[in-house]
């Protein structure tokens, strides 16, 4: 379908944008890939008064290392990251789960922090945001706020963003090289949204003993979730393939699956298990 | 609704069209420039039969708005061939190959290749079926639609021979 009218406006600067955004509160969208919202809009599900398009501000447009985070931009689009950004487990993940995001020609438009604010309950942005402890940086006019990935995450389709604001960077940790991530994820065609996904970070001791760990699943629940005991089962030991097979048990009984009719709850369980496990295991193979 | 001129340059040519902010880039250039190549089957993102190049990069037209692309360069199916008609490698391995049946999904899948042709470093199996399982085709089960692309990316000295998933 078409979509409905709106009005149009395209900001060159942040300031501008903000502004706009004031103005046009819950009537008002940012555009930034258009990758969700379009599509939203042609189903009709979405009617925005008006779309503030964010893609002609150039300041936006950045992805760097400062002080030990990953500091990515709102127009930081997907396909940016399907080579490492930056050296070690944080890039090398990124690069990874990047592939599996959609399409190549939706990646060249579709943006980090668009997933980030679209909040699909199956983007691996978001499981990755949460696995890592990514940091949004929000702003309104005259205004900024940091929030955390844990806060970010509110139920399907909603996050701590305001309508007048901004989403105008996430941060993520760049891990040193005792991390070890691992990502994978099931769908039943390529480029399809997830049946489950996992995402995995172990830091190993100069014992080779397992200091943290982090698990988050998705496509699973309303938002992604974090296995915490499972995580936490793996502390203070070696990562055996048995610990890690107890590990992926434990992140499958953990959380309050989605139900509906191709996906009963009972095999997105066994999803969750046989992608936590691949994830660990291959995080460690390397 | 009120529309808004816009500059498009499409295939190397400018074309001056108004539009409602709610057009799309794919409805522009099918209605406003006159370019059909350029198809449209689903309007949400999963067909790709829309894809066109926008400032090089492969994108679906029906999830871009032609007032986006104001001032940017579009290339299309229509730009492929040589003003004389004769038809480019990758078309011609289209042709040879049996890579279309109804052809519908065509111009997408040969703006998708283009694309992908165009991207620095050679392509292999690998790389070929991934950017290729991007667009849908309901006639040719896709084979067909592999070798044609195998065989041009061949052709112009882009390929890599690589392990053949099974
Ligand atoms: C066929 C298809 C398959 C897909 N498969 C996947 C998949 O497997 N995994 C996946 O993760 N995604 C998938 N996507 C979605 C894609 O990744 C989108 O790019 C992403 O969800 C949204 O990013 P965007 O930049 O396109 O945002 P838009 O579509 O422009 O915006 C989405 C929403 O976020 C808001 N927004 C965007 N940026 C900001 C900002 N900086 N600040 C405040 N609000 C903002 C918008 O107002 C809107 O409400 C798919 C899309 C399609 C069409
Ligand atoms: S018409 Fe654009 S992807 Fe189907
Ligand atoms: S040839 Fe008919 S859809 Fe592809």
């Amino acid at each position: 379908m078409k979509c409905p009218p709106f009005d149009y406006h395209a900001p060159r600067s942040q300031a501008e944008a903000l502004a706009l955004l004031a103005r046009h509160g819950e009537e008002g969208k940012i555009l930034a890939g258009g990758q969700s919202l379009v599509p939203t809009m042609a189903f009709r599900l979405a009617r925005p008064a008006s779309l503030i398009d964010i893609n002609r501000i150039a300041e936006l447009d950045t992805c760097r290392a400062e002080a030990n985070r990953l500091r990515i931009g709102a127009l930081a689009r997907h396909a940016r990251f399907e080579r490492p950004v930056v050296p070690g487990p944080t890039g090398a993940l990124l690069a990874r789960a990047a592939e599996h995001i959609a399409h190549a020609p939706i990646r060249t438009r579709g943006t980090f922090c668009g997933s980030l604010a679209h909040a699909d309950p199956a983007s691996e942005w978001c499981c990755i945001a949460l696995a890592l402890g990514a940091e949004m940086r929000v702003l309104r006019e005259g205004g900024e706020r940091l929030v955390p990935a844990a806060d970010w995450f509110q139920a399907v389709f909603t996050t701590a963003l305001g309508p007048d604001e901004l989403l105008a960077e996430a941060s993520l940790p760049i891990l040193g090289p005792d991390w070890r991530c691992g990502f994978a994820e099931f769908n039943r065609r390529a480029g399809d949204f997830a049946l489950a996904m996992a995402v995995t970070a172990l830091r190993l001791d100069v014992a080779g003993h397992v200091a943290e760990a982090r698990i988050a699943l998705g496509g699973v629940a309303g938002t992604p979730v974090l296995a915490r005991e499972a995580a936490a089962s793996l502390l203070g030991a070696p990562p055996t393939p048995d610990r890690l097979r107890a590990a992926a048990a434990l992140a499958a009984e953990g959380f309050e699956p989605t139900e509906d009719a191709q996906v009963p709850a009972d095999y997105r369980r066994d999803l969750v298990r046989a992608m936590t496990r691949r994830a660990l295991e291959g995080s460690l193979a390397a | 609704m009120s529309k808004t001129p816009i500059r498009l340059t499409v295939n190397g040519l400018p074309h001056e069209v108004a539009v409602e902010p709610r057009r799309t880039l794919a409805d522009a250039l099918r209605d406003d420039c006159g370019l059909t190549g350029t198809h449209l089957g689903c309007e949400h993102g999963v067909c790709g039969a829309c894809t066109v190049l926008l400032d090089g990069e492969a994108v679906r037209a029906c999830l871009h708005f032609a007032i986006q692309a104001d001032g940017h360069a579009i290339r299309t199916v229509e730009g492929l061939a040589a003003p004389d008609g004769s038809l480019n490698p990758l078309q011609r391995a289209f042709w040879e190959n049996h890579g279309l049946q109804c052809g519908f999904c065509t111009p997408g899948f040969l703006m998708l290749a283009t694309w992908m042709l165009e991207q620095p470093g050679p392509v292999d199996e690998a790389r070929l079926r991934h950017v290729l399982s991007s667009n849908l085709c309901r006639c040719t089960g896709y084979q067909n639609i592999l070798t044609a692309v195998r065989t041009a990316a061949q052709e112009l000295g882009k390929w890599r021979e690589g392990a053949t998933p099974a």
